[in-house]
């Protein structure tokens, strides 16, 4: 089985680990060899939190810079700084709503344009699928579902090893019961947003 | 019932690291736990902590890690499997009794999770803790997968009570932080219930005693070295002339790397799982007849030095190497990438590296380090110390906990910190020697950890520094454990006591107390303005809940507030405060609603009183 290496990138708090517990669940579900690690941490204090995911056969669980096939961002910002993450032949699916960190309004920096990220994003990479997921989650009736809609874009992709049967039968069994119908929509909705 | 409690031998799950560590402990019918929590180590313990509020396991949030093995201690000479659990630099903590344990030994198993965390992702160094099985004569396990880091544990407390010594688990982050599905095996029953037997001559180490006990150590860790030679987690994979010995993650990253690089046929791989105490034979036989062997494991040395030893008794001269220039650093961890070139360069394989973006375009992006959450007590407790001490030469000593991110701009009250427990001792050295006021910050769950002794130091030499005691009501930094300060009826358990941190600060005598509620901004300032005219030994005992666990006790409030056209521009809130609630629009400041907590510090700094509940 072709290796396929996926690294997710987020702000503590959107919803990461749950995001890359699902597509492991739905690995699992579709007999697909799966190796996951993150770093917690001080992810609650609103740092980055970083998700990689090997599918197929290889025994490492940690991805090296510039061998990501897939990069899945959060926020277009962290979606940049993780380009290194990235080669020339990665699909970069980023979410378009920004979180400025909080160094930005300390006047330490200055948060770039989406429109100018998204330009270089698409000038380096093979392609890139990029919406406004919060948007599509509050659609979905839960603004904390943005992992859930770029999941559903994930899926979109055809680039995981298992088709999105797997994936929604992992949200029912992995996410808490009372989100499951918004959440289930929010990946409908990032699904149809990628196709 | 617990997901890890369930009795499907065979039936797979996707578990976290931690999460199969305490599941192998389930299956060797461990029946008892004792810990202090530490990342990366914290969620083997939540999980049996969760597990035995349902089973006749007990576990314990031990003060420290020293008291941890203490209490694991008694419990495995009463014959009890115990589980103790702690990171890398909680065994220095726990290393007075790690020593001399070691020789008295146990009669349950006692295995010891010692869990390492290589590039120091959340510790304040990356020592290598398998010097301490050298150190101790104890064993030391080193899974290399998370089904190894399951069946390790099991089988370590079978070697534990085989030899009749601890046994050390070591891991890294990558283990206890990586997930992967995982095939449980057969539970054994617990034994929960244990006994003591008297035998003072073995037991009690007066020098006497443990002359014949280090003996006996020495003749234990012969039996080890004999068990670590036929250990099925020390094996060979592959063949070829090309040597490659490896340890823990390190070994999946070699073994994808020899893939990659198309060494199959000619690279062969001793993958040592069993790493103290050295098995020499097995290492021998391994280098006999290689051209070349290359070392891959993080942090020190370890193994590189045992094969070199194995080689130079055998008079072997092959190339042996491992960490130098152009090979492996002692810092930080491995990745693929990083094996795959140093094996290529050290066997002299041609080997093009992956084409890197090229990147040199990308605009500044602004950083985003961790910071306190919005509506932290802690930021207003700096807020109060620093208004307070305006004008003076202040140095402040921090501690281990979410209040060391106080080091960061804007907050800057930071300025030196070693180990958990260092503010309260290093604030009396300051005292003397700097030359500037003193002002020490400690958490609650730190203080009970390792900071009294310093402030029973500093009353009894009377240093002259305020320690400021940050009480939030929780160990937060490492998720929300329980300590000796916190209200278990609150979380529901019932059966504990519960230890007033202002009657221990009485108790040893301290007489200038100022007791904040650090949410009233102006009122604290002047209580703490006053306390600092005052000689000595003074404590500033800053009490407010954590806001992440008062919403998880239901105990949060729905207010947020807003900046209103009152405004001045100042941006005092901002610039002093730093709250990621807070951010600049259109040149104005405001309040993000999703994040406010409703801790009203911002609209308490405001000159124009512009900040207010929002309607």
């Amino acid at each position: 089985m072709q290796v396929v290496r996926l690294i997710i990138v987020a702000v503590g708090g959107q919803g990461n680990l749950l995001a890359a517990k699902v597509l492991g669940e739905a690995a699992l579900f579709a007999g697909v060899p799966v190796n996951m690690s993150e770093i917690h941490g001080m992810a609650q204090r609103g740092g980055v939190v970083e998700s990689a995911i090997i599918f197929g056969n290889a025994a490492s669980s940690i991805i090296s810079d510039g061998e990501a096939d897939i990069l899945v961002g959060f926020e277009p910002a962290e979606t940049l700084r993780a380009l290194n993450r990235a080669h020339a032949d990665t699909w970069v699916i980023s979410s378009t709503s920004p979180l400025p960190p909080f160094t930005a309004a300390l006047g330490k920096g200055v948060y770039p344009k989406i429109e100018d990220m998204l330009a270089l994003m698409a000038k380096k990479t093979a392609k890139v699928i990029a919406f406004d997921a919060l948007e599509l989650a509050r659609q979905a009736n839960n603004p904390l579902a943005v992992n859930m809609v770029l999941v559903g874009a994930l899926a979109a992709t055809g680039k995981l090893p298992f088709g999105p049967e797997a994936v929604k039968k992992a949200i029912e069994t992995t996410t808490k019961e009372k989100f499951v119908p918004a959440n289930l929509k929010a990946f409908e909705l990032g699904f149809g947003a990628a196709s | 019932m617990h997901k890890l409690l369930e009795d499907a031998p065979g039936k797979t799950l996707l578990l976290l690291g931690n999460e199969a560590i305490a599941r192998g402990a389930i299956e060797a019918g461990v029946a008892c736990g004792a810990t202090y929590p530490g990342t990366p180590s914290s969620e083997i313990s939540l999980n049996l902590f969760q597990i035995s509020r349902e089973t006749d396991l007990y576990f314990e949030y031990s003060t420290n890690e020293k008291v941890a093995l203490e209490v694991a201690a008694a419990a495995a000479n009463c014959g009890v499997r115990t589980l103790c659990i702690m990171k890398h630099v909680g065994v220095n903590v726990a290393a007075d009794a790690l020593m001399t344990l070691a020789y008295v030994g146990i009669k349950g198993g006692l295995v010891i999770v010692s869990a390492d965390d290589p590039y120091m992702f959340s510790s304040q160094n990356e020592q290598d803790n398998r010097y301490y099985g050298k150190l101790s004569g104890l064993c030391i396990l080193e899974p290399s997968t998370l089904q190894e880091a399951k069946e390790m544990t099991v089988a370590a407390f079978d070697l534990s009570e085989k030899l009749g010594q601890p046994v050390i688990l070591r891991t890294t982050t990558r283990i206890n932080h990586s997930t992967a599905a995982i095939t449980l095996g057969p539970i054994s029953p617990r034994q929960a219930g244990g006994g003591f037997e008297k035998n003072p001559f073995m037991l009690v180490t007066v020098p006497a005693v443990s002359r014949k006990l280090h003996t006996r150590l020495l003749e234990r860790i012969e039996k080890a070295v004999a068990l670590a030679e036929q250990s099925p987690y020390n094996f060979v994979q592959g063949q070829g002339p090309l040597g490659i010995v490896t340890n823990g993650v390190s070994f999946n990253y070699v073994a994808d790397a020899v893939n990659d690089l198309k060494l199959n046929g000619r690279v062969s791989i001793l993958r040592l799982g069993f790493t103290n105490p050295a098995p020499k034979n097995l290492i021998a036989s391994f280098l006999a007849g290689k051209e070349r062997v290359l070392v891959a494991e993080e942090g020190e040395p370890f193994m590189e030095e045992m094969v070199k030893v194995a080689a130079q008794e055998k008079g072997f001269a092959l190339p042996i190497a491992g960490k130098g220039k152009e090979l492996f650093s002692h810092e930080g961890e491995f990745d693929p990438a990083l094996v795959r070139r140093v094996i290529a360069a050290y066997f002299s394989v041609l080997y093009q590296e992956p084409e890197k973006l090229e990147l040199s375009d990308l605009p500044p992006i602004p950083a985003r380090p961790p910071n306190l959450c919005a509506g932290c007590p802690h930021r207003a407790s700096f807020a109060i110390i620093k208004k307070a001490a305006k004008g003076k030469e202040v140095m402040f000593p921090t501690d281990i906990g979410c209040y060391t991110l106080g080091l960061l701009p804007p907050l800057n009250a930071a300025d030196f910190l070693i180990c958990m427990g260092s503010s309260s001792g290093t604030a009396g050295g300051f005292a003397r020697f700097s030359g500037k006021q003193v002002i020490s910050f400690i958490g609650d769950s730190t203080f009970f950890h390792s900071g009294i002794p310093g402030l029973v130091n500093a009353i009894y030499n009377n240093h002259d520094f305020t320690l400021v005691i940050l009480d939030n009501g929780t160990t937060a930094m490492t998720g929300h454990q329980p300590h000796p300060g916190v209200d278990m009826e609150a979380l529901g358990f019932g059966g504990y006591n519960r230890i007033d941190i202002e009657k221990v600060i009485r108790g040893l005598g301290v007489e200038n107390i100022a007791v904040i509620e650090p949410l009233k901004v102006k009122k604290s300032i002047k209580a703490v303005e006053e306390l600092f005219q005052k000689p000595g030994v003074k404590v500033v005992l800053s009490k407010e809940l954590c806001p992440l666990y008062a919403r998880s006790l239901g105990k949060a409030s729905n207010r947020v507030f807003a900046v209103s056209d009152k405004c001045k521009n100042h941006r005092i809130c901002v610039d002093e405060l730093g709250c990621p609630a807070m951010y600049i629009q259109d040149g104005r400041v405001k309040i993000n609603p999703g994040q406010c907590t409703g801790c009203a510090v911002c609209a308490q700094v405001c000159p124009e009183n512009a900040i207010l509940p929002a309607k």
